[in-house]
């Protein structure tokens, strides 16, 4: 490869300042979604623009990123992301949850639980959880302000009137250090419980929307919910078909036209792992010798 | 009609002193001044661009005043004026203490949401949290204003113009609000529509002990339902009083107009 073209990880150092002083203020308010001046970067927006240009902001020499989509290390976003930071900042990448300093995901937080010296970048397409209950954006940045969430239940109220029980299985609001409510992107709801008092620092970066905002480690995050409709993680009711994880979260896979179908670990790096050490589960193959990744 | 027991008994409950708010050089609203007492109802009534929409606005501190100002006597008892409320504070009173219901349903209600979500909204904003109690208090208030129990999963855009309407009404009226302010309630609806609304109205305020401000433009609904009249005109109030008084004996010529421009019945 000939001299770099590009600085450290792409952006230039001015912009980086710029992000870095949005992550310190969204760190310093839990939840809060601090506007910033976002980039066009040489990808479209819905692929990760926002959480691409947070990781470049924080991206050291010495980190060690991984970059997981739906929970895969694999798909064409996470490789694309990762390459361009191998490329652009030339630091390590892994798949290994434990190995990694800084994980960029889109809609999963890996199972392997996270440690304190871990930060967790967040890709977000619409950072704002009133979104499309209140169509004014004045008027929702009032409602934070003011901390006037009722609306939030009036969503949550319609899912039960509508279908018994609340149906929201993925972005499910959340309420940060007890104050702001927040998207937290669209992970599964089966994530959410994974966020209140994590270890490592969480980034959001909405990239189309010019928005970041953090929770800090440790902090209380709470899913919204009804005294008598509680907040329940929802799973596929079935073991991994790969590894035969009882407890991972399970993406579906239509096998044939007869109905056929699979539920497989959608965080494959801890799929991989549980079965390297031996678990197996129904639909296990043969020990397979072909490195996962490149 | 008049409320004697709370005419006499109690503060007012709010309070306008010559109020004023002009648009540039228009003066839509010139010195008015009046106080309402709980449990009464006043209708302002005028022809259009008279500035009593303007004045509904000022008193419910959707717009704020160029001259005047409007105090309001708190549920703890102390009585404030609205210009000095935080911006909180006047959205709370907005959704507990305070009513208002539009001409136009569609600025009242969320369209898209359930009939239910759109009563329990204010309770939820109040932190209530538990589905069920929530739903029954919804059902409750549907059967009130004699909407079907069966139609509280229905969005109001299915409604007909007056359900939606009434159930403008119940979603004010949940949190037992002390005062309604309505903007012409009765607009757009066929006659026997409004009459049925009028006849729910008046045994709503009656059975709850409700102050209510109304603006309208049809003097059957303020004989209907109010005790007193303001009668206003160029911005001004021209005349004010008893409403059996002032429909029946008009004095302003320009009353005396409005009275004899209704169809005998």
């Amino acid at each position: 490869m000939n001299a770099p073209a590009y600085n450290f990880a792409y952006l230039d150092e001015q912009t980086k300042r710029m992000i870095r002083r949005a992550i310190l203020k969204a760190i310093a308010i839990p939840g809060y979604q601090v506007p910033f001046a976002s980039r066009e970067m040489p990808m479209p927006y819905g692929w990760g623009t926002g959480g691409v240009q947070v990781t470049a902001a924080i991206l050291g020499p010495e980190d060690v990123l991984k970059v997981i989509d739906q929970g895969s290390d694999d798909t064409t976003n996470a490789i694309s992301i990762r390459k361009f930071f191998a490329k652009t900042a030339g630091v390590a990448t892994t798949t290994a949850t434990n190995e990694a300093t800084v994980i960029q995901t889109r809609h999963r937080i890996p199972e392997t639980a996270l440690h304190e010296n871990q930060v967790l970048v967040y890709q977000v397409p619409i950072p704002e959880p009133l979104r499309f209950l209140e169509p004014r954006e004045t008027e929702t940045r009032r409602m934070h302000a003011l901390a006037e969430y009722g609306l939030m239940h009036v969503k949550l109220y319609e899912d039960i009137a509508r279908f018994g029980h609340i149906a929201t299985a993925y972005a499910y609001p959340v309420k940060v250090n007890a104050r702001y409510v927040m998207d937290p992107s669209p992970t599964p709801k089966f994530d959410n419980p994974k966020m209140d008092n994590c270890p490592a620092l969480q980034l959001f970066g909405a990239g189309r929307e010019k928005r970041i905002y953090a929770i800090p480690p440790y902090t209380q995050v709470v899913s919204l919910d009804f005294e008598d409709h509680p907040f329940e993680p929802y799973r596929f009711n079935a073991p991994c078909a790969l590894c035969g994880a009882e407890n991972s979260y399970l993406d579906e896979i239509v096998t044939d036209d007869k109905g056929g179908r699979m539920f497989v670990c959608s965080d494959t790096d801890y799929c991989e792992g549980r079965q390297a050490t031996g678990h197996h589960g129904s639909l296990s193959a043969a020990p397979y010798k072909e490195k996962a990744h490149g | 009609m008049v409320d004697q027991a709370a005419l006499e008994s109690d503060q007012p409950l709010l309070t306008a002193k010559s109020l004023g708010k002009s648009f540039g050089r228009i003066a839509a609203c010139r010195d008015v001044s009046f106080a309402l007492y709980p449990g009464e109802v006043l209708a302002i009534v005028g022809e259009s661009g008279s500035g009593k929409s303007t004045l509904l606005q000022m008193l419910s501190g959707q717009l704020a005043p160029s001259a005047g100002h409007v105090s309001y006597r708190m549920r703890d008892g102390v009585t404030r004026d609205l210009t000095t409320l935080g911006e909180a504070e006047r959205r709370f009173l907005f959704r507990t203490d305070w009513g208002f219901v539009h001409q136009d349903p569609a600025q009242g209600l969320r369209m898209a949401v359930s009939a239910g979500a759109n009563v329990g909204e204010r309770l939820m904003a109040v932190g209530w949290n538990h589905y069920g109690r929530i739903r029954d208090t919804a059902s409750d208030w549907l059967s009130r204003v004699e909407i079907d129990v069966a139609r509280i999963d229905d969005a109001p855009r299915t409604y007909s113009g007056g359900m939606r309407q009434r159930l403008q009404i119940a979603r004010n009226l949940v949190t037992e609000p002390r005062l309604v302010f309505m903007d012409e309630p009765t607009g757009g609806l066929d006659v026997s529509v409004q009459a049925r609304l009028l006849d729910l109205v008046r045994s709503l305020v009656a059975e709850l002990h409700l102050a209510v401000i109304i603006v309208t433009h049809d003097l059957a609904v303020a004989r209907l339902l109010s005790h007193r009249v303001m009668v206003m005109k160029g911005g001004r109030v021209i005349e004010t009083g008893l409403t059996d008084q002032v429909l029946d004996d008009p004095r302003e010529p320009y009353t005396q107009l409005l009275v004899s421009s209704i169809l005998p019945p």
